[in-house]
């Protein structure tokens, strides 16, 4: 049976992106299909029914939701070109703690900095860039969270990077001052097609993040 | 299965679980390892004191359950559930489906357990009036769609299948903890009407040997969760 692969998904979503780099680097054929969060296809509802939300993977019919299990399912069904997880139990426990403090605390906190403006919001970013400082330090010197090659850690944590410029114009600073290695390392990561062809421009990402601020009444 | 070894050999080959003795995210490590066989120490932790050892191997988040294998720690109670997994493959029960679809969907039930089911119901029983009503609203949401997935599986028996699986194991606290934010709250969570494979599941949990083994004493559980309620409720009366 030939393999058909679907992904339902929306430009701006870091979460989409996730599985936008998976595919790409394991050269998986698929169709992409642009949601509009505004208006769901009833193929989104169909096969995400509890959550309602992208990204969907959908493999022969299947469906596959959240980010980080349809990267995990990604690897585990085409094992053999760039795998994304260690073989070794222990460094996939690692790998899967330091995704799960990308989703919880990160992406967490990065969400919140939108919902919120002053010193609220000024609180949220100081907590965001305490977050990216832990994961700088878990770097350590490696040239990926994956060690040398792009794993699953990298997958997860760097389409945000698509969303630093609006952080930066909105928080008047750069994360270069504070998080400088994490930088570096994003646009290492952005040296791949996979990661660079997934990831938004970034003045786009802020011009979206602007749109919704205004629609959440807060600008 | 103690035997005489040199010291240096047992503190590298020794399971330890750090966790403290009410926290049901290390209960479900407890669980995890007993239903696999695996011999452990205990290092039971005093949360207002945080000991050296929980800081050195939890620094990021501080928190119980750690596991510590041949030295190296791994944190965070579902991840720690998939590396005995992987870890222990031969040791029965399986935890998780070798089907990746499956495994897919089953991540995602465990997942779900995590970011919706127990933030509801902490709401519910930390808070009161309208915040309080939403938990409650949004829990009976999660458990409607809990038990239509438990419906569908061919047996009904547990999330995992004809045995215990990671979804079960991650659902563990309402076996126990749900009657008793039933009785403190004074409002029905789970009911016959609405919930009867949920309520089987949960006899059935109860009655298996290594759940009802490793309870947390009941009268020791039922003093700790009436004092939070209380400390929820006076932050909320002081604030007012």
């Amino acid at each position: 049976m030939a393999e058909e692969v679907i992904l339902l998904d929306t430009w701006v979503s870091p979460f989409g992106m996730r599985a936008r780099i998976a595919l790409a680097e394991k050269g998986i054929k698929h169709e992409h299909r642009e949601e509009d969060l505004g208006n769901k296809s009833d193929l989104l509802l169909k096969m995400n029914p509890i959550h309602k939300t992208i990204p969907v993977l959908i493999h022969n019919g299947k469906p596959v939701c959240e980010s980080n299990n349809i990267v995990q399912y990604l690897d585990e069904v085409w094992p053999d070109k760039s795998p994304l997880l260690p073989s070794d139990p222990y460094l996939r426990g690692q790998a899967r703690f330091w995704a799960d403090f990308v989703d919880r605390k990160v992406f967490d906190a990065g969400r919140k900095v939108w919902a919120t403006k002053g010193e609220e919001q000024k609180s949220l970013m100081e907590e965001f860039i305490g977050h990216l400082k832990t994961l700088e330090a878990e770097l350590d010197g490696k040239l990926y969270f994956g060690g040398e090659k792009m794993g699953y850690v990298d997958v997860t944590m760097v389409p945000i990077y698509s969303w630093f410029h609006a952080y930066e114009v909105s928080g008047n600073f750069s994360f270069e001052s504070h998080c400088p290695k994490l930088v570096a390392w994003a646009e290492r990561c952005m040296q791949h097609d996979s990661v660079s062809k997934a990831l938004p421009s970034p003045e786009k990402v802020y011009q979206y993040v602007l749109q919704l601020r205004k629609r959440l009444g807060i600008e | 299965m103690a035997t005489a070894r040199e010291p240096e050999e047992d503190e590298e080959e020794e399971v330890k679980l750090i966790k403290t003795w009410s926290s049901p995210y290390a209960l479900r490590a407890v669980w995890a390892l007993k239903l696999k066989g695996i011999p452990y120490e205990s290092i039971d932790e005093d949360l207002t004191h945080k000991s050296d050892i929980l800081l050195h191997h939890n620094p990021v988040h501080k928190k119980v359950p750690v596991l510590l294998h041949h030295g190296r720690s791994i944190c965070e109670s579902l991840v720690i559930i998939e590396y005995i997994e992987e870890t222990w493959s031969q040791n029965p029960p399986r935890l998780l489906p070798q089907d990746p679809l499956q495994r897919a969907e089953t991540r995602f039930w465990a997942k779900f357990v995590d970011d919706k089911a127990l933030p509801a119901i902490w709401q519910a029983f930390s808070k009161e009036g309208k915040e309080q009503e939403q938990g409650l609203s949004e829990t009976a949401e999660h458990l409607r769609l809990l038990e239509a997935e438990l419906k569908k599986k061919k047996k009904r028996l547990f999330f995992g299948g004809e045995e215990i699986g990671i979804v079960d194991i991650a659902l563990g606290w309402m076996v126990n903890l749900v009657p008793l934010f039933e009785r403190i709250l004074g409002v029905k969570i789970l009911d016959e009407e609405h919930h009867p494979a949920l309520l089987k599941w949960r006899q059935r949990m109860s009655d298996v040997d290594v759940v009802k083994e490793n309870w947390p004493p009941r009268d020791k559980l039922v003093a700790k969760w009436t004092a939070i309620r209380e400390r929820c409720v006076g932050k909320a009366a002081a604030n007012e």
